[in-house]
């Protein structure tokens, strides 16, 4: 996709973004963007981070991805395996990924983590709400960036 | 866990060549595989074995059914239709079919609670009772390995191509489709689970993770909680259109009712 391309996407996606006020992306597009401001501006707590990663009705992500989480079984492997993403991506690099990854790839599985609206037919238990809060995904932003090797 | 996971990846990397439930290589190799082959072994055996299909005990249930009368009526099914290995052989794999009274397409279930109804002056069957999903079996029982052939009634049509769109469209909390998993990740592992292509060709089946029987709408309606999809009701016209989509995606794949699945 060209730089443009990229923009006009990152523009839509953002103007789409009503319900939750998103900070606005860093100028690098393209696999570099990122959102380097915390959503909460209270540092993230790695331990909470790595639970929320291994649980499967909160972070779901061992649906899809693999990770150096080796007391659960039955990871997923719809996804690259999370081993070695903090020495791969910034810390908001992660986070826009977190926010939603349909940034960066439009057609991606990956569920936009800090996104409320736009969805179709989502179930009356979970209308209106984002998968995670703003201060679990700065905890699982913290949690991935520990996993340097 | 069910020693599933062998068998995955075996058709993972079969599935890797290909892009899709539909595929047919260049040299005309159709790739589309029942549930039935994602499955671990013992699994695979248990549905293989009549003697240890758990399923099997719906089957016997609906073949008395079949002779029960039913009141007011007095009629039972085999009055009008007698011997079901030969009246009912084939039916199945026709669903979901066009109703010339209710004029829009009906799954099997419908169908046969529309002689509950009209033919045995009798209240429908409720939905997922153990009833109508044993009639449902036994029926479907009688097309065991018999091709799935969707009738190429032109009526069908629209509400087809209703069922495809919607299984194309993303949805839930998840926003996932029905295509990215079982088009696009078929053979790929999601948690604990293998992703099949999402062929009807078993149902209803025995799930060992409900430990009952289910139709095809519960199937459904299960992968839709998955994403967080508010499900469409039992019934619901929306879930008729994706049947008639799945029966289309699979013509032609042997019908396995009672199937069993993990
Ligand atoms: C339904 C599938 C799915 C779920 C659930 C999911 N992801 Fe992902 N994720 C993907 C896919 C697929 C990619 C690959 C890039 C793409 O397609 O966008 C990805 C990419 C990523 C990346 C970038 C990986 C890299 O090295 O390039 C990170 C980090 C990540 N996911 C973290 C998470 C975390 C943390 C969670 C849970 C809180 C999660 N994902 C949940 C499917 C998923
Ligand atoms: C997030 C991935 C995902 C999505 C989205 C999804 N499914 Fe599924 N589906 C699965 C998995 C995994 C199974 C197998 C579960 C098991 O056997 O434990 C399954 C099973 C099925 C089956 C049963 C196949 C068999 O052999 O018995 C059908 C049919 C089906 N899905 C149709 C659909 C339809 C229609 C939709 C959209 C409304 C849908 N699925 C959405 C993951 C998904
Ligand atoms: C009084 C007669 C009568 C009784 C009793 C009856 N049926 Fe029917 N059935 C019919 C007729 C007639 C049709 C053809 C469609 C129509 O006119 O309703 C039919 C059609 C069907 C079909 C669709 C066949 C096809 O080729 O599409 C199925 C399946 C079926 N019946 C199952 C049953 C079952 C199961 C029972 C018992 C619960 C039952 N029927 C009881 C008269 C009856």
């Amino acid at each position: 996709m060209t730089q443009r391309a990229w923009a006009a996407a990152l523009v839509q996606s953002l103007a789409a973004a009503t319900l939750l006020l998103l900070p606005a992306v860093s100028p690098a597009q393209g696999p570099a963007a990122a959102l380097p401001d915390s959503l909460t501006g209270v540092p993230g707590d790695a331990a909470r981070g790595r639970a929320i990663v291994a649980n499967r009705q909160t972070g779901l992500c061992l649906l899809c991805h693999a990770g150096p989480l080796p007391e659960e079984r039955f990871q997923g492997n719809l996804a690259p395996d999370l081993t070695g993403t903090g020495a791969r991506w910034s810390e908001g690099q992660l986070r826009l990924r977190m926010v939603d990854a349909r940034r960066l790839n439009p057609q991606t599985i990956m569920p936009a983590y800090y996104q409320a609206d736009g969805l179709n037919r989502v179930g009356a238990a979970w209308q209106g709400q984002p998968l995670l809060a703003a201060q679990q995904i700065e905890d699982v932003v913290a949690f991935l960036r520990t996993l340097r090797d | 866990m069910r020693a599933a996971g062998h068998a995955g990846l075996i058709v993972l990397a079969f599935l890797a060549t290909s892009s899709g439930a539909f595929a047919q290589t260049p040299a005309g190799i159709d790739t589309r595989r029942s549930g039935s082959e994602f499955m671990g072994p013992s699994t695979q055996a248990m549905q293989k074995d009549d003697a240890l299909n758990p399923a099997m005990l719906w089957v016997k249930e609906g073949e008395s059914l079949w002779s029960q009368p039913v009141a007011p009526s007095g009629k039972a099914c085999v009055a009008c239709h007698a011997a079901a290995s030969s009246s009912m052989r084939g039916v199945a794999a026709r669903y979901p079919a066009f109703d010339e009274r209710l004029l829009r397409p009906v799954t099997l279930g419908q169908r046969i609670n529309q002689c509950r109804q009209h033919h045995q002056q009798s209240a429908p069957l409720r939905a997922e009772s153990q009833e109508l999903l044993s009639l449902e079996t036994y029926v479907a029982f009688q097309s065991r390995g018999l091709p799935l052939a969707p009738p190429a009634d032109e009526r069908l049509a629209p509400y087809r191509r209703q069922g495809e769109q919607r299984f194309m469209q993303r949805m839930g909390q998840l926003n996932l489709s029905c295509a990215q998993c079982h088009d696009n990740h078929a053979g790929g592992r999601l948690g604990s689970s293998v992703i099949p292509q999402a062929h009807p060709t078993g149902y209803p089946v025995y799930r060992l993770e409900w430990q009952a029987l289910g139709s095809l709408q519960r199937r459904l309606r299960g992968c839709m909680s998955g994403v967080r999809a508010e499900p469409f009701a039992y019934g619901a016209q929306e879930l008729v259109e994706l049947e008639l989509y799945l029966a289309a995606r699979a013509k032609g794949l042997p019908g396995e009712t009672p199937g069993v699945r993990p």
